[in-house]
């Protein structure tokens, strides 16, 4: 547990609705930098809404999010500069069909950032090297691989320097020899410190890389725990029926 | 019946002549209609508010009214509210007009067709409204319209054909005095045709060559 670090993220009794009906409910989390936080739960639970809501792709009705100590909630907030300490990965990749590699990494970088292309370059090709993608950076999306798209959307997102990142299930569109070479480079990532909150169905994964499980049932946090403790002995009837499902 | 290719001959200066002032008008109007177009379209994504309401009002009221009409009300109608505008001027705002709305709708199928996950990437990697129309949205939504877009300049070509009715020398108003003249209408009225074609054919062409390459760059995700 790395929880003598700092707070990076702080969730206060978050609320989300959509009209009258309640998505997540007094959810309350603090990610320390450094932690990797891996969010579970049964499909519909709202585990993706909290990552969206994170980074300001939804909306939230009540409780706040702060980000190094400031509120998200804040009338001034500035998302534009928010989101790019929030890196987010999405389950279906969504890399720009018209852009090259090289260019759907830059775009960020370049035009939000406005930091020069030489040194943005030099930091992408260091970053496709690790994904071991070097030598696709001028391809089009569609010359790759769902598992290629799916690392060169995480060096899209890394390239930005965030202080977090964000993965969505990010493997559940993936063939499944490709699931593992997207999990190592995240796994990668983990090594290496950085701070992070996935939300994945792939269970084995979850107990290698996590520090802290959250367990989501019906839009409420129902445990939170370390992995192993989680896997070995849920506290909850809710969890230990949902391991079941995974147990074959 | 045989054709009169002396007569030909002698009309020929005149018809080319009228060619030039036709695509000329037509490129004019046609750069302007698109650049309207574009406008509305992006006012009605971003949901302007005031202007969303005007464009619309536009729109209805360009789709839904004859070129003729129009050419009318800016030729002979601004007169009378003190403003005289050149036949040349009227035609290309006319064009420009009629072609604004339709190319506007073109663009807004295109820009409707990029989907909502492509969007919210470009919104999380901190791309402004106005970046992630220029980098994201536009060029994708560009390949998808492009065949509606092509439709249209070939439509708003064809239009600049009742030019004449506001005393503009194109191709149609030449035809038209000839006939008067000399009476050649199956020699006058074929050459009409091959000037039509002329100008035409290529363009349909380049526009078919246009739509292929794009598609090629950039589809699939």
């Amino acid at each position: 547990m790395k929880g003598n670090n700092k707070v990076l993220l702080e969730i206060v009794g978050l609320r989300k609705t959509y009209g009258a009906r309640p998505v997540l409910d007094d959810i309350n989390l603090s990610i320390h930098k450094g932690e990797v936080v891996v969010v579970l739960g049964s499909s519909g639970c709202g585990k993706s809404t909290l990552l969206r809501c994170l980074n300001g792709l939804e909306s939230i009705q009540g409780g706040d999010i702060k980000l190094s100590g400031k509120s998200l909630t804040d009338k001034n907030v500035n998302w534009q500069e928010v989101r790019q300490q929030i890196g987010m990965v999405f389950q279906n990749y969504d890399l720009f069909p018209h852009m090259t590699v090289m260019e759907n990494i830059l775009l960020g970088p370049s035009k939000v950032q406005k930091r020069a292309e030489k040194e943005v370059m030099e930091q992408a090709s260091q970053l496709l090297d690790r994904v071991g993608l070097l030598n696709r950076k001028d391809d089009y999306p569609r010359q790759l691989s769902g598992g290629q798209k799916q690392r060169i959307a995480i060096v899209r997102a890394l390239c930005m320097n965030p202080e977090i990142m964000l993965f969505d299930e990010v493997t559940a569109a993936l063939d499944p020899e490709m699931v593992r070479e997207v999990l190592d480079v995240i796994l990668g990532l983990a090594k290496q410190g950085m701070t992070m909150v996935i939300v994945t169905h792939e269970m084995g994964f979850a107990k290698a890389v996590a520090d802290c499980i959250v367990f989501i049932d019906a839009g409420k946090i129902c445990e939170i725990a370390e992995p192993d403790e989680f896997f070995s002995n849920p506290k909850t009837e809710r969890a230990r029926q949902f391991l079941n499902i995974f147990q074959y | 019946m045989s054709m009169n290719w002396e007569f030909i001959m002698s009309a020929l200066p005149l018809y080319e002549k009228a060619a030039w002032l036709t695509l000329k008008l037509a490129f004019l109007g046609i750069l302007a209609s698109l650049g309207i177009g574009l406008l509305c379209s992006i006012v009605l994504y971003q949901r302007t508010k005031g202007l969303e309401r005007l464009v619309r009002v536009y729109i209805e009221l360009s789709r839904n009214t004859p070129l003729l009409i129009q050419l009318f009300f800016l030729y002979y109608g601004l007169t009378k509210l003190g403003i005289t505008l050149s036949e040349q001027t009227c035609a290309i705002i006319g064009l420009a007009f009629l072609g604004g709305s339709y190319m506007a709708e073109a663009f807004r199928g295109g820009i409707e067709s990029v989907s909502k996950s492509q969007i919210e990437s470009g919104i999380s990697i901190g791309l402004s409204k106005l970046q992630l129309v220029r980098y994201v949205i536009l060029p994708q939504a560009f390949a998808v319209t492009l065949p509606s877009l092509g439709a249209n300049c070939i439509f708003l070509l064809k239009e600049t054909s009742i030019f004449g009715a506001i005393a503009i020398a194109d191709l149609m108003h030449v035809t038209q005095d000839l006939i008067g003249m000399y009476y050649q209408t199956f020699e006058t009225l074929f050459m009409l045709v091959v000037a039509y074609l002329i100008i035409l054919l290529p363009l349909s062409l380049f526009l078919t060559w246009l739509e292929r390459k794009v598609r090629y760059a950039e589809f699939g995700n």
